[in-house]
């Protein structure tokens, strides 16, 4: 069984983020892979390993040739990856980057399943997962908690507002996978030094058979007509707590009549 | 040219009508245009009833049977925007709204603006108004597109308040082909039981980050508050990454955006992440052993301190308050 994943590569959470000119997201320093990503990774090579052969391959895009969060992933145990680079591809909406995905896929040979994570943790539109599915004509079933194949069928334990539904299909499928779903593997040493190595297909849209007017900010039929800061919140009271700092709070809640 | 139709995806969770769609009807009433919903689920009559006190006039309806809810109410749409001409179609930034917003796109080949927190109508054109970098920085997209143009606003971005309509008119859609996406087949539903107020109802919320330590604190503290508080539970990505709560719980930038009355966040640092679903609270209270954490800066009242120690003695005494 082979498995496509789709990860995508972006800027460290951790350090504030800041808007180009253009309002896309700065992208200038170190990629990182999308921690959301790394659940569908390890979800990968769990049920590759449990069919008993196949491949984990990966895909992602960007604009600039950037692959470091791409090794990152092939050092947890991906064979391959097919990474859509060219710059037109700047200013990607959702639909724009699930055509590139969608075909990028269909370039990564004969693929059983797409895992993919609900959201990414930067642009977090939601829907990417759905428009690969649709774009390819496979069924969705998204926000999984448990993914299991079987005799050519996917079976997953979908996240309700309630507890969660068993969903099934025939593959191919797109899957996408909350976090939290397995524990993701720490790239060893050995697998840090065998993805220098791994084969990244690099591909433009040219080679994917797109234009440039269906990807990047020409696709996406959008502007940006705002920004501005958010009004901020206040900050209150704080206290270092010497064993009473309990009695603060039983207070704050009687005020509020909370008690 | 002017927006003279709306449409809104309509969800229920057992014959009642979610809130998200009350919010988003209530709303769409302001665009001064038709409004008219799409509804793949059961009791049709008692949903067409309950949004028809919002504002809408019609309900078309479609029986999802044992396909995925958000994937028929898609193929229904698609099958009806080409008589119905919708200019807008809104839909709640719910599970089964994004599978009927993604498969929608793609078919009709249109962009999304999703994460909405605000709408508003030029002539033809809407602009929707998102929260980016933890919600420090707030952008208006305009779509410039080809109508229907297609839309996804959060929970809790509105005010539901009902218009004293009466029951929406429920036209029957019969069976739609949504193709190989309306394969996926729902085999059993599992509800967990549920004790307390739903998290985005719920006007106390007690959340829980990777500050609590271990599994068995966020059961032992977070829950336990919780519910001698009669709250809802909540938790921050942290945590729901590393296997501990369900994604459902999660309140913040991916997972949901909540604004109770009381908040209180234990062992929550305050990642943007986090700061984007819960900084519309009325009240907020943290409680967290690292005085610069970012969770301070949106607090009213901070505790710095061990939560493992100022918990257990805050559950005491609330315990000792309410009996």
């Amino acid at each position: 069984m082979n498995v496509v994943v789709c990860v995508k590569q972006i800027p460290d959470p951790a350090v504030p983020g800041e808007l180009d000119p253009d309002n896309t997201l700065k992208r200038e320093g170190k990629l990182i892979l999308d921690e959301s990503d790394s659940y569908g990774v390890e979800m990968a090579l769990q049920l590759v390993e449990a069919a008993g052969g196949g491949e984990v391959i990966l895909v992602s895009m960007v604009p600039n040739g950037e692959v470091s969060g791409l090794r990152t992933a092939l050092a947890m145990g991906a064979a391959r990856a097919v990474l859509a680079s060219d710059p037109a591809l700047a200013g990607s909406d959702a639909l724009g980057t699930a055509k590139v995905l969608a075909k990028s896929i269909e370039r990564a040979g004969d693929v059983d399943l797409v895992l993919t994570a609900t959201e990414s943790s930067d642009g977090y539109t939601g829907t990417v997962p759905g428009q690969i599915a649709a774009t390819l004509g496979w069924p969705a079933l998204t926000f999984a908690k448990k993914v299991e194949t079987l005799d050519g069928k996917v079976k997953i334990q979908r996240q309700t507002e309630t507890g969660y539904d068993t969903v099934e299909a025939s593959l191919p499928a797109v899957v996408s996978v909350t976090a939290g779903v397995v524990e993701p593997r720490y790239p060893s040493f050995k697998g840090i030094m065998a993805a220098k190595n791994k084969p990244v297909d690099a591909v433009t849209i040219a080679d994917l058979g797109l234009t440039a007017d269906q990807v990047g900010w020409a696709g996406a039929r959008q502007e940006i007509t705002n920004v501005e800061a958010a009004p901020a919140r206040e900050a209150g009271e704080k206290f270092e707590d010497d064993g009473t700092g309990f009695e603060k709070v039983v207070t704050y809640l009687e005020n509020l009549k909370v008690l | 040219m002017s927006i003279s139709k709306v449409w809104i995806h309509v969800e229920a969770a057992g014959a009642k009508v979610t809130s998200s769609t009350l919010e988003l009807i209530t709303e769409a009433r302001k665009l001064g245009a038709t409004l008219e919903g799409v509804y793949a689920g059961a009791d049709a009559a008692s949903v067409a009833a309950q949004a028809g006190e919002y504002g809408l006039s019609k309900l078309f309806h479609v029986d999802p049977g044992d396909a995925l809810p958000g994937i028929v109410a898609g193929a229904a749409i698609l099958s009806l925007a080409g008589e119905h001409a919708p200019d807008v179609v809104l839909f709640s930034q719910t599970y089964d709204g994004r599978d009927a917003l993604s498969l929608l796109s793609v078919r009709l080949d249109r962009p999304v603006l999703t994460n909405g927190l605000s709408l508003a109508v030029d002539g033809d054109a809407v602009t929707v108004g998102t929260a980016i970098f933890g919600g420090s920085q707030l952008v208006d997209t305009k779509l410039t597109g080809q109508a229907p143009h297609l839309v996804a606003i959060r929970p809790k971005s509105f005010t539901a308040e009902p218009a004293g309509g009466g029951a929406a008119e429920v036209v029957e859609v019969g069976e739609v082909d949504a193709g190989r996406s309306g394969e996926a087949k729902v085999l059993d539903r599992f509800a967990e039981e549920q004790t307390g107020p739903k998290l985005e109802e719920a006007e106390i919320i007690v959340s829980g980050g990777r500050g609590l330590g271990d599994k068995d604190n966020y059961k032992t503290l977070v829950e336990e508050l919780a519910k001698l508080l009669k709250g809802a539970f909540g938790a921050s990505r942290a945590i729901v990454d590393s296997g501990w709560v369900p994604y459902a719980l999660q309140v913040g930038q991916t997972g949901k955006t909540v604004k109770p009355k009381l908040y209180i966040a234990i062992g929550i640092s305050g990642a943007t992440q986090h700061l984007v679903g819960m900084k519309g609270s009325d009240n907020i209270i943290a409680i967290n052993k690292d005085a610069e954490a970012p969770i301070f800066s949106v607090s009213d009242l901070g505790i710095v301190g061990d939560c493992k120690k100022v918990v257990p003695a805050l559950i005491d005494a609330v315990r000792a308050r309410v009996g």
